[in-house]
């Protein structure tokens, strides 16, 4: 196993930039002191209730997400490179969803097969042709972000439909501000409390045309007992908007209302965290009771702005992740500037060969995969693990990408032995509006807690760290 | 206000209210079924307890003995009966975990907490020491969900909801509570006004905590009508139907203010509060007190149904 890149000390005599104080801190406290602080911030996670709920596991209907209490340092010269290079890949991200469900010019120009697209599961044929009020299809989006050396990050994913995690970001800051308030005093950290404001802004700037003034927002979540729905009322609360059900609006006359106390009332724009499949059910899944009959008409009739809009999922299909580079360059005529994964394509020949003589080196992921499921990370896998991977890929090769096991850089953490590296990665949230693209300094940083780990996802045993953006 | 988070105020706050009142008619009970057989014993006071509660028709449905142990369990804990304590109990945190926005955060302690511990007093219908520790702890839930609401919410469409949801709620319980004298036999040898008929009187008064209040206010013995006066008629009472209805016209008032508008809830109230006012406990009587109270269950049954048509659907 290759050494990574530790983001705080790079070998064990030196200290990286903007981590002089927080090096100097950490030396001169005694553990006793972090584990106290550590149970004083589960305490108060616990009684904000900050809590997600794991699919199929009965016993824990609610629990937290582990958090460490070092935080992660990202300096100005760093996030500036990073804010950069993610305004570029959203408005590319874009451009190339305007552009396949209208004209299809990068698919006729070749850079993205047909094939790849128009058969893609996540792509919606109920889109094709349809004029969205502000050309924007991802007014959020959270890229994951992973470092493997000083000057080197690559986007992993670009979670274009429904990412979530921000209110752990909001809460994380929060909690750390009140365990260590000296720590702030001596640092000049950018805030991130304006992220609803600045979600807020953005959601009304894509209003429809035919919306009044000052548009009415709302939250569309899919109700208490799913594993976000902590986030969802956090968001609708700190937004000052309602939190609805499907239940709660109704369509009338391709109008969306939500039924209030005094009536119906119009909406104007959902932020709806709901998948794509249930949002309809005249139009997706018949059996959906979440979602809202005829709010797809409302939205071909130009009433409503979904956010994210439909059929952004095409958009995180891993194959079609991998043709980014290209499609920066085709929309924008500017090299990229966060790498991709160099990526192989299963479904071509070639790369399905080289991929299975190399499953003991690459990680192996399902083209619509997401959640750390599904996926073999070779160099941690077994003969016979690899054996039945591989069989799976050639049964389906168009299912899979492969990828280079990367070095994730670490990030001091507190466990159990004391203060160890651990593997980290980071998700920004992205805002794309109607005005501009807005990027709070910061993001969530999700830790791998298990020694050598690379699956930082909650599911599996990750947790998260407040994320400092230094100012300059 | 979303008419769904208007009706989970609403329910949240009448679920609170139903287990505290559970919990006192099984205190109650439990006095009555401690008496010497001389005085009280020996008559069907368990089963009077669960008619008080509006469920002696699912009990029977389920086939079981109607034994004290039995029927404890049927009205403080059991799944089966969707009005059980800790059915209640259940029902209030998940509509409080779903408006949780709405509630102070005092008010999702007093609830959560109450949810939380719930699991400790598994078994405890067959030990008379824990039930009443657990009668004790869901009194004390209520009034803390209660006194947090009173004291930390903000004076607006909310805090109307979730009063309404109380108030209907009391108002609805306390009759019953009041009627159980109906279902509550006396043997054939015993006289109405006699020392049975005192005792079942009294632990009625008991149930509701209006003894010392029955004190001050008549200064004479117990008397069945002077009982019923307090429970239906006396506005000094807070939990008479009287008291209720004051307050339930006031908060549909508040509503209407807010909203400019109002309508049938509002009549619906002021007509049943008219009547509660106008009437003397001797015209209740002369009536019969069942037929009165069942009459009356029935009105406000319908003022929930029109603040549900007119605010919650």
């Amino acid at each position: 196993m290759v050494v990574a890149f530790d983001e705080m000390s790079a070998s064990s005599e030196s200290c990286r930039p903007g981590y002089e104080i927080l090096k100097r801190w950490l030396d001169s406290t005694p553990p006793d002191l972090l584990s106290t602080r550590r149970a004083e911030a589960e305490l108060l996670f616990r009684r904000i209730g900050i809590t997600f709920a794991v699919y199929g596991d009965n016993d824990g209907e609610e629990r937290i997400i582990p958090f460490d209490i070092i935080p992660r340092i990202i300096t100005a010269p760093e996030w500036t490179k990073l804010s950069k290079g993610l305004e570029q890949r959203v408005k590319a991200l874009n451009a190339f969803l305007t552009d396949i469900y209208s004209k299809g010019d990068i698919l006729r120009a070749g850079i993205v097969p047909q094939d790849l697209i128009y058969q893609n599961p996540y792509y919606r044929p109920e889109m094709a042709g349809l004029k969205l009020a502000h050309d924007i299809y991802v007014m959020i989006a959270g890229i994951d972000i992973v470092r493997v050396d000083p000057d080197t990050f690559y986007v992993l994913e670009d979670n274009a439909r429904t990412p979530s995690g921000v209110s752990y970001m909001l809460e994380n800051r929060e909690v750390m501000m009140k365990l260590f308030p000296d720590l702030f005093a001596e640092h000049r950290i950018a805030p991130v409390e304006n992220y609803p404001d600045a979600l807020l802004a953005t959601l009304k700037s894509v209003a429809p045309l035919s919306a009044p003034g000052d548009p009415t927002v709302a939250l569309l979540t899919p109700g208490p007992f799913n594993s976000a729905f902590y986030e969802h009322s956090f968001l609708a609360d700190k937004l000052g908007i309602e939190l609805v059900e499907g239940r709660d609006l109704l369509v009338r006359d391709n109008v969306v209302y939500m039924r209030t106390t005094e009536g119906p009332k119009r909406v104007d724009v959902l932020y709806r965290r709901l998948d794509d499949d249930f949002l309809d059910p005249l139009t997706f899944r018949p059996d959906s009771i979440l979602g809202v009959p005829g709010l797809m008409n409302a939205y071909r009739a130009g009433n409503i702005t979904l956010s994210n809009a439909v059929g952004t999922g095409v958009a995180d299909d891993k194959a079609v992740y991998s043709y980014m580079p290209e499609i920066v360059r085709f929309y924008l005529g500017e090299e990229p500037i966060l790498k991709n994964v160099p990526t192989w394509r299963c479904r071509e020949p070639d790369a399905l060969k080289y991929v299975l003589d190399n499953l003991d080196t690459l990680v192996v992921k399902e083209v619509a995969g997401s959640g750390g499921y599904g996926m073999l990370i070779g160099p941690a896998s077994d003969r016979k693990t690899r054996e039945e991977f591989g069989a799976k890929l050639r049964a389906n090769p168009d299912d899979f990408i492969a990828q280079p096991t990367l070095a994730l850089s670490t990030s001091p953490t507190f466990v159990d032995a004391g203060i160890a590296p651990r593997h980290v990665d980071l998700r920004p949230f992205v805002l794309s509006g109607r005005d501009k693209v807005r990027i709070v300094p910061g993001g969530l940083t999700r830790v791998a807690l298990k020694e050598g780990s690379l699956v930082v996802n909650s599911s599996q045993g990750g947790g998260t760290k407040d994320t400092w953006v230094l100012d300059a | 206000m979303l008419s769904r988070t208007a009706d989970n105020l609403f329910w949240l706050a009448r679920y609170v209210e139903r287990a505290e009142n559970t919990a006192r008619i099984i205190d109650a009970a439990n006095r009555l079924a401690a008496m010497p057989i001389a005085y009280a014993g020996g008559s069907n006071e368990w089963e009077s307890a669960v008619a008080a509660t509006g469920a002696l028709g699912l009990f029977k449905s389920l086939n079981r003995e109607p034994t004290a142990e039995n029927i404890i369990d049927f009205l403080a804990f059991s799944p089966e009966n969707p009005s059980s304590i800790r059915s209640c109990l259940e029902r209030a945190r998940v509509n409080a975990r779903s408006v949780r926005t709405a509630l102070t955060s005092e008010m999702w302690d007093a609830i959560n907490g109450a949810w939380l511990g719930l699991r400790q007093f598994d078994g405890a219908s067959r030990d008379r020491m824990r039930l009443n520790e657990f009668l004790v702890y869901v009194k004390e839930a209520s009034l803390r969900f209660d006194g947090s609401a009173y004291r930390t919410m903000i004076r607006n469409d909310v805090y109307f909801f979730s009063s309404l949801g109380s108030f209907i709620e009391r108002a609805d319980n306390t009759a019953r509570i009041l009627d159980v004298k109906y279902h509550l036999l006396l043997p054939a040898q015993e006289s109405v006004g006699g020392g049975l008929d005192y005792f079942q009187w009294s632990s009625i008064l008991r149930s509701v905590s209006a003894n010392t209040a029955y004190h001050w206010v008549y200064r004479e013995s117990l008397k069945p009508w002077l009982v019923a006066d307090l429970l239906v008629l006396n506005d000094q009472l807070p939990r008479s139907l009287a008291s209720c209805y004051d307050n339930i016209c006031a908060f549909l008032d508040e509503l209407s203010l807010a909203y400019g508008r109002q309508g049938p809830a509002q009549r619906v109230a002021r007509s049943t509060r008219n009547r509660l006012q106008n009437a003397t406990i001797d015209d209740v009587f002369a009536d019969g007190l069942h037929e009165f109270l069942t009459e009356f269950i029935g009105e406000n049954a319908r003022l929930g149904q029109a603040i549900t048509d007119q605010y919650l659907a």
